[in-house]
């Protein structure tokens, strides 16, 4: 039996071991030490430039443009995910006033809320593409159609706008299912608690802010990390929905579209290696923060 | 029906009159909001599928309308001439053979993982578990590369074990919770009975483990289906390109000068399936999510 187990065992590993070691470890492994030199490809001819490419970086306005973007991004759209996320899932339990069954209808809410999740984010990208498109898209008709032919714009074309129109498209895609996470949270706050809120004559304001939300705040939590991390990416609806793309002039570009295209359209790839450590440890930096604070939370509840 | 059962208690609990006129004032403005986002979520996906059916013509001028007659050939062009046929069927090959490989690595190590106790199992463990935290650009360079130097560029293989290996960790880190729960008093009267090691995972573990596995199984096959990072670098070769590529490749290159309505279809199609996977598993879809979510 002892000889069986170790078989059995070695069978079961190895296989996803070697494809894990080749496919994921070796090339982050690979990604830290490329980002030390000034690759561009031939092999055998990597220059060691040390730290050199991280300077570079700091004086590359496209990519501080980058930075800059997703900086916004990792502020505005978990903030505003959240409200609409948080806002819908407390009316849906509103009901009468702060109990906690669902409104007539909310399961069918539900499914209609969650599906842009299940897109991929190039459907999406290229779906929005057609509903900004400032001839005969979506949202230029709906505005004429409502007599508003002044608010017309077009929108991934202006430098002012084309960030927002991005930003709403994540906003758009990931609500629903914040929506369903919050909704699930409300749905395990025991009832007595929303109940003795309405006895004490509370509104439905004062129910959210007092028993509503101190109790679904680990999720807003989890929230955050969540978008915050998704809002360092974007690379997907930026690659395929803007102009340039990342414009115009570098409105919408991001860290993801800047690797990707000094990598494999420019071939620096030392240089675009140093990008990926830079989002690492902006990634990490993000999670250790979220983390701390979350800890922090815990310890006050207790 | 839990619902029901609920709503009906929660009316018993309640004064009667009360409850009513408090609802009557707050029920309207509570599913204008919600009928607000369901329209604001819902009509930009009808308003594509009902454009697959129209002429350019149509689309051009009358953003808004119903089409005069359905186009069908819209579709059929889309499928063909468009090439979203092979997209499509690309996919479908990847997509399936990675699936299959993830569920059968995953589960294995996962099981052995879980259920056997073995000097290195914790640091194998969080070997797998970490790679779920990183993001996946800081590898990208490196990967082509290797996967140029393994001569799998642009190869259903190569997309296949490339997939495979970034989906592995999640399947690990899910199905890893999921056989510590289940009994081991089953695996051991197989184990008495003289079943072998494999044996007692593929037919007593396994099938016990359905309800993770298919749990797993949904997500990998969204996840899978909507990547586009991956073989954006690593499929260079455009008969090869899986759905999401060819749709983005196709509405860069021509989608704002030719073939509307032929986009339009396209973009149909590519939904379809993740919508009926959707209306098949909604409720396991939600659940899974959103439980995965707050572990």
């Amino acid at each position: 039996m002892r000889h069986g187990r170790w078989r059995f065992l070695a069978g079961a590993l190895v296989p996803a071991l070697v494809l894990h070691a080749v496919f994921v470890l070796s090339p982050y492994a690979q990604a830290f030490y490329l980002s030390l030199t000034d690759w561009t490809g031939v092999a055998g001819e990597a220059r060691f430039v040390g730290a050199g490419n991280y300077p570079r970086l700091g004086g590359d306005s496209l990519f501080l443009h980058a930075v800059r973007n997703n900086a916004v991004m990792l502020v505005v759209v978990p903030t505003v995910t959240i409200g609409i996320g948080l806002f819908l899932a407390s009316m849906m339990h509103l009901g009468g006033r702060g109990g906690r069954r669902g409104i007539a209808g909310s399961g069918a809410y539900q499914i209609v809320y969650f599906f842009p999740q299940l897109l991929s984010l190039v459907v999406i990208a290229v779906l929005w593409g057609f509903v900004y498109n400032p001839n005969n898209g979506l949202l230029n008709g709906a505005l004429r159609s409502v007599g508003l032919d002044g608010l017309t714009r077009s929108w991934l074309a202006s430098p002012s706008l084309a960030l927002i129109a991005v930003m709403a498209v994540l906003v758009w895609s990931s609500v629903g299912f914040y929506v369903v996470l919050f909704s699930a949270a409300i749905d395990s706050i025991p009832r007595e608690l929303f109940e003795a809120a309405l006895l004490d004559g509370a509104g439905g304001w004062a129910t959210f802010r007092t028993v509503t939300f101190p109790l679904v705040r680990e999720s807003v939590h989890v929230a955050f990390v969540y978008l915050g991390i998704a809002a360092l990416d974007a690379f997907a609806v930026v690659q395929v929905m803007t102009v340039g793309p990342g414009g115009p002039d570098g409105a919408t570009e991001v860290i993801g579209l800047s690797l990707y295209r000094n990598a494999f359209q420019y071939g620096k790839f030392g240089y675009a290696s140093a990008m990926g450590v830079a989002l690492f440890f902006a990634t990490l930096t993000l999670a250790v923060l979220a983390l701390r604070s979350g800890r922090k939370e815990r310890l006050e509840l207790a | 029906m839990t619902v029901t059962r609920e709503r009906a208690a929660a009316v018993a609990a309640r004064p009667a009159p009360a409850r009513r006129v408090r609802r009557s004032g707050a029920a309207f403005p509570v599913h204008l909001a919600m009928l607000a986002w369901a329209v604001v979520t819902a009509l930009p996906l009808l308003w594509a599928v009902v454009s697959s059916f129209k002429t350019d013509d149509e689309i051009l001028n009358e953003p808004w309308s119903l089409p005069a007659s359905p186009k069908f050939d819209n579709w059929s062009r889309a499928w063909t001439q468009a090439s979203i046929g092979r997209y499509f069927l690309n996919s479908v090959v990847v997509v399936g053979a990675a699936l299959v490989l993830t569920m059968l690595l995953g589960s294995l190590v996962a099981y052995a993982l879980a259920r056997y106790e073995f000097r290195g199992n914790r640091f194998i463990y969080y070997t797998f578990v970490a790679a779920m935290f990183f993001p996946v650009f800081l590898a990208l360079v490196p990967l082509f590369f290797v996967v140029q130097q393994l001569g799998l560029l642009g190869t259903y293989p190569g997309l296949i074990l490339v997939y495979a290996a970034y989906a592995v960790p999640f399947t690990v880190f899910f199905l890893h919770a999921f056989f510590r729960t289940l009994p081991s008093e089953v695996a051991e009267a197989a184990f008495i009975d003289g079943c072998s090691h494999s044996g007692v995972f593929f037919r007593v573990m396994l099938p016990m483990a359905r309800p993770g596995l298919v749990a797993v199984g949904i997500f990998n096959f969204l996840g899978l289906w909507n990547q586009y990072l991956l073989p954006l670098v690593l499929n260079p070769d455009p008969d090869r390109y899986v759905l999401a590529q060819g749709l983005a490749a196709l509405s860069v290159s021509q989608g704002y000068r030719s073939d509307w309505s032929g986009l339009f279809a396209g973009l149909t199609i590519a939904m379809l399936p993740v919508l009926v996977a959707y209306v098949a598993f909604q409720r396991h879809i939600r659940a899974g999510m959103t439980a995965g979510a707050v572990k």
